[in-house]
């Protein structure tokens, strides 16, 4: 029932803020998220599960009570954890709290709405980790859209309207074609199953596949399922070519959805990547290595190249995350111990860093007023707090050893270079680590530029330093960062616990 | 229980209150001809739709209508079977008695200082009594006549705004359509009367082998029946009434039609259907598989529906466009029919027009609120409503998330209950992938109108400065009950899914 209750919790306190005074609602709120937090790390140190969810582990937490019935299939109100989905629970009502502190400064309009839709972005995203039923599963999922869409449009930069209705339809056509496919795989198991439950469609499929529906062959419709809900995801990952929604969305959305955006909500895709494509269909998972693998490596270098082109911060931020996002596919694809659960871990630790970086630079912008490179130099003169940590973050991304970006990269790379599964694996992966060339370039470049140096601002502000409460956040990350840096087996041993059986249907453990 | 005990003919009791309330309200009429106590007007008929919810809800708990193989007291057949109440009869005057019951409690406002209130009131239960009666019929006779006897009195409601232009003309037009659509309805009675000697619906379904020597006769009887119930449901090629009429009348009556109306209508074309012509039996005697009619309506009705609707700027106009749109998602019932059943397609049908009576009434009853504060018709003139009434307006996106189909909300599980079903009957049927297909792409488009008035009245800024908003209690009161059932049906959703899918199931046979 903890599940249960740590939802509740959130959803009631959304409620609760969303009628209260807008004067108190930043406060009220934080107080409330402290609940799901606590309740978090509560979880974590009780967690008692072990192997895969949807490969006959044992789950933590877990409760299932019959739903609704349809036709001969069973929906079931159906939730566990288990050592992937627990870090990336955590992760969020984490990220949750330090997000509504972070926005006490930039959120001055409609605060009691604003904090609301956070609270309720947040319930829904537990929910996307801890659901094993696909309805349910899929009512968070989607659910996750309706407060995004709106606190990016209420509460964003100038052309917010324009950002916040590209990044609905995308990711809602990329769940369409999903859902669909998902539907049609369910029909052509057969009898084999007789409920949407996650780990009996995984089951089924581990042992016998689609049947023939429709008139066509069961091996095509589990390719062209596997292509569907690939593509889908990735929409959402994202990767090349299906990135264009994210720039957009990230820079005009306010400081803290882009941190539930870049910190939480891009590893839904991963997630489900890994939870779908990668547990349910290994075979065709390897008979498409080679295109994924080209899709992440492609991702990591193009992603990067971007980031290199932009003048605006928070867009280098961002385009950083499709490079980011290359290497946990890479991971994923490669099918091995250090691969998966290094990708799983990258998932966690890109959270965490991204969102420190996309705080930080909007404590910078909360005081310049404007986020372009070219605009002003020597920062660290005036804010030398913020600065410090922006400069930590941005060493964290390039993987700087003791924080946990460090050990994310390590292990996707030496998973990956000695992949088995997939071919040509000894030049994909020294392709993706020049990303990490790239990657201390702009971050080094653009750095360099606004912090260092003689102080210069084109804007007409004071700046002063920042406020504790816009620092605070920042420092609890830097501290998880390193933490997790200096100590990765936190979670890396549950999350191998969790993905050994995953390589036992043809990975390499 | 004690129902057991009462005669046959109180299996019609919700039928019965309906127009016991009418009569009341004649009653009163007649003791003060001019009375413009609207408190126990709509008083009264609300009271009068609830009695009769409470009737059908009992009826549904003590088994009525519910075959005895399952525990039930058996379907009651009424006047040599003319009459029939079975589950669907009862699952469809629910939808029908909640509507008119949140209708009544609108129109306290709305019609306010309407000079005809008794009247007003006392049609539409007389209407309310037809629709009841259509969910009951089982005969072509009784069908023809209580399709009538809710037509009758609609012609009245929509041009009951004597003073009013548009609604005198959308009054109009809706009856000349509505009396060339009863003729042809009632000339194909006729045809199919001379082909198969019967009107009672198991009586032409017994005597179909009879008819072989006048196929072409029955099939084009069919046709037209066919027609008819395109009118009644607002579906192609009889729609183009539709968006005029509700856009004409007063706002709570084009929720009754688009809502109530559209519910009856279905009924009866369920019931025609499947207990008059059972698919395999017609083909064989009129060569085309009917079935195949449906499934070109329903693929063009939905997406005729849904691109008209995103080309509007007046939200009536697209909630009437939607409310086609609708119209051909329900369809997919009919069309998914096999000789093997296909009662898991319908049962979904049904419960989408269960769920779409409480967000359509919803969302046509805030243009009612609108009209009340006079804010205008467009889009643009609902911009920034959210600022001064946030309540109202919360309500307005569930109903639009709702309607397009996105979680956590009821309009999700029916919609979705619809598209897996569909992919399930495509396994006997290939055209119905084709369905399938239609209801993903015009699901996505649905998403850019819906979305556009959430934008509207939370993203964008009001145009000009509008005075304070009033807050009319009733029509308040009957948006967020509207609202909260929307929401509820979501995790409520096991019952209203049992008993469509019993329902159609016993309907199918």
């Amino acid at each position: 029932m903890m599940i249960e209750a740590l939802l509740a919790v959130t959803l009631v306190g959304a409620l609760v803020t969303f009628v209260a005074p807008n004067r108190i609602a930043g406060k009220l709120a934080f107080a409330i998220s402290l609940l799901p937090a606590g309740l978090g790390l509560w979880l974590f140190s009780a967690f008692d599960g072990s192997g895969n969810a949807l490969l006959e582990g044992e789950l933590a937490f877990e409760s299932r009570v019959e739903w609704i019935q349809i036709g001969e299939y069973t929906v079931s109100w159906f939730v566990g954890l288990d050592g992937i989905s627990l870090p990336l629970v955590v992760l969020t009502t984490i990220l949750c709290t330090l997000a509504i502190v972070s926005s006490w400064t930039p959120i001055d309009d409609r605060e009691s709405q604003f904090y609301g839709l956070v609270l309720f972005i947040e319930a829904n995203l537990i929910g996307v980790f801890a659901a094993l039923d696909f309805f349910v599963w899929f009512i968070f999922w989607e659910a996750v859209l309706i407060p995004m869409y709106l606190l990016i449009g209420i509460w964003g930069g100038p052309r917010r309207k324009y950002a916040a209705i590209k990044f609905f339809v995308y990711t809602n056509v990329a769940s369409l074609l999903m859902f669909g496919a998902f539907i049609v795989l369910v029909f052509s198991l057969g009898d084999a199953v007789t409920s949407f439950a996650l780990p009996e469609i995984a089951t089924a499929m581990l042992e016998g596949g689609p049947e023939a529906f429709m008139g066509v062959a069961g091996s095509t419709i589990a390719a062209a399922v596997f292509v569907a809900m690939f593509v889908g995801f990735a929409v959402k990952v994202p990767v090349v070519p299906f990135h264009t929604w994210l720039p957009d969305a990230h820079v005009e959305a306010p400081t803290p959805a882009s941190v539930l955006l870049a910190g939480v909500l891009l590893k839904m895709g991963t997630y489900a990547l890994l939870r779908f494509n990668f547990t349910m269909f290994p075979e065709q998972a390897e008979a498409f290595a080679v295109p994924i693998a080209a899709i992440a490596v492609i991702s990591v270098i193009y992603g990067a190249m971007l980031a290199l082109a932009q003048t605006d911060l928070k867009r280098i931020v961002a385009y950083s995350s499709v490079s980011s996002m290359g290497y946990v596919i890479l991971g994923l694809i490669a099918y091995t111990q250090f691969g998966v659960g290094g990708a799983t871990f990258q998932m966690v630790s890109h959270g965490l860093i991204s969102g420190l970086m996309f705080m930080a630079v909007g404590v910078i912008y909360n005081a310049t007023h404007t986020r372009m490179v070219t605009d002003m130099s020597g920062m660290a003169d005036r804010m030398p707090v913020a600065v410090g940590i922006l400069v930590a973050g941005a060493f964290g991304y390039m993987g700087l050893p003791l924080m946990s970006g460090f050990f994310g990269e390590y292990a996707i790379f030496f998973g990956s270079f000695g992949s088995g599964r997939l071919p040509y694996s000894q030049v994909f992966t020294p392709l993706a680590m020049f990303g990490i060339v790239i990657v201390a370039g702009y971050l080094l470049f653009a750095l360099q530029r606004t912090v260092f140096g003689p102080y210069h601002l084109e804007t007409d502000y004071d700046v002063g330093r920042a406020p504790l409460h816009d620092v605070a956040p920042m420092f609890v990350l830097l501290a998880i960062i390193i933490a997790l840096g200096v100590a990765p087996e936190l979670i890396f041993e549950m999350i191998t616990d969790a993905v050994d059986p995953i390589l036992e249907n043809g990975g390499e453990l | 229980m004690a129902v057991l005990e009462l005669p046959q003919w109180t299996a019609l009791a919700p039928a019965l209150v309906f127009v016991a309330t009418a009569l009341a309200l004649f009653v009163i009429d007649s003791i003060n001809p001019h009375t413009r106590n609207r408190s126990l007007l709509a008083g009264t008929t609300a009271v009068g739709a609830l009695a009769a919810l409470g009737v059908t809800v009992w009826f549904m708990l003590a088994g009525v209508g519910t075959p005895t193989a399952e525990g039930g007291l058996g379907v009651v057949e009424l006047f040599g079977g003319q009459f029939v109440v079975d589950q669907m009869t009862l699952f469809f005057t629910t939808v029908v008695s909640i509507v008119t019951a949140l209708v009544a409690v609108a129109s306290y406002d709305y019609m306010a200082d309407h000079t005809y209130q008794s009247e007003y009131y006392s049609l539409i239960m007389l209407a309310a009594t037809g629709m009841a009666a259509m969910a009951a019929a089982n005969s072509l006779v009784t069908v023809f006549i209580a399709l009538e006897l809710a037509s009758l009195p609609s012609y009245a409601l929509v041009a009951i705004l004597k003073d009013n232009r548009g609604s005198v003309e959308a009054g109009l037009k809706y009856f000349l359509i509505g009396a060339l659509s009863s003729a042809i309805f009632l000339y194909g009675i006729s045809l199919v009367y001379g082909a198969t000697g019967h009107l009672q619906l198991e009586a032409i379904a017994d005597n179909l082998d009879g008819a072989d020597a006048y196929g072409g006769l029955l099939g084009l009887g069919i046709l037209m029946l066919i027609g008819g119930f395109a009118y009644k449901t607002a579906s192609v090629p009889f729609h183009f009434w539709a968006p005029e009429a509700y856009e004409g009348a007063p706002a709570p009556i084009s929720a009754f039609l688009s809502s109530a109306s559209k519910a009856a209508g279905f009924v009866i074309a369920f019931r025609v259907f499947t207990t008059a012509f059972p698919v395999e039996a017609t083909t064989a005697v009129i060569g085309i598989d009917w079935t195949t009619a449906f499934v070109v309506l329903a693929i063009v009705t939905m997406t005729l529906g849904n691109f008209a609707a995103a080309t509007q700027d007046n939200v009536k106009r697209m909630l009437a466009y939607s409310s086609i749109g609708h119209a051909g998602y329900a369809l997919i019932g009919l069309a998914g029919l096999s000789a093997d059943g296909g009662e898991l397609v319908m049962g979904a049908a049904m419960m989408h027009l269960f769920v779409y009576g409480f967000m359509n009434t919803g969302a046509f009853l805030f243009v009612a609120l609108a009209e009340y504060w006079g804010v205008g018709r467009t889009f643009e003139d609902y911009n920034g409503l959210a600022r001064q009434a946030p309540v109202a307006c919360a309500a307005l996106g569930i109903f639009m998330f709702s309607l397009a189909g996105i979680p956590p909300l009821g309009g999700f599980w029916s919609k979705y209950i619809l598209f897996t079903e569909t992919i399930g009957a495509a396994g006997t049927n290939g055209a119905m992938l084709v369905v399938a297909a239609a209801l993903v792409v015009n699901s996505a488009l649905s998403l850019y109108y819906y979305s556009r008035l959430v934008k509207a009245v939370w993203i964008e800024d009001p145009i000009g400065e509008r005075d304070a908003l009033a807050q009319p209690i009733g029509l308040y009161a009957a948006i967020v009950v509207a609202a909260v059932l929307t929401v509820v049906a979501l995790p409520a959703f096991g019952p209203i899914a049992d008993a469509a899918q019993q329902a159609a199931a016993v309907a199918i046979g």
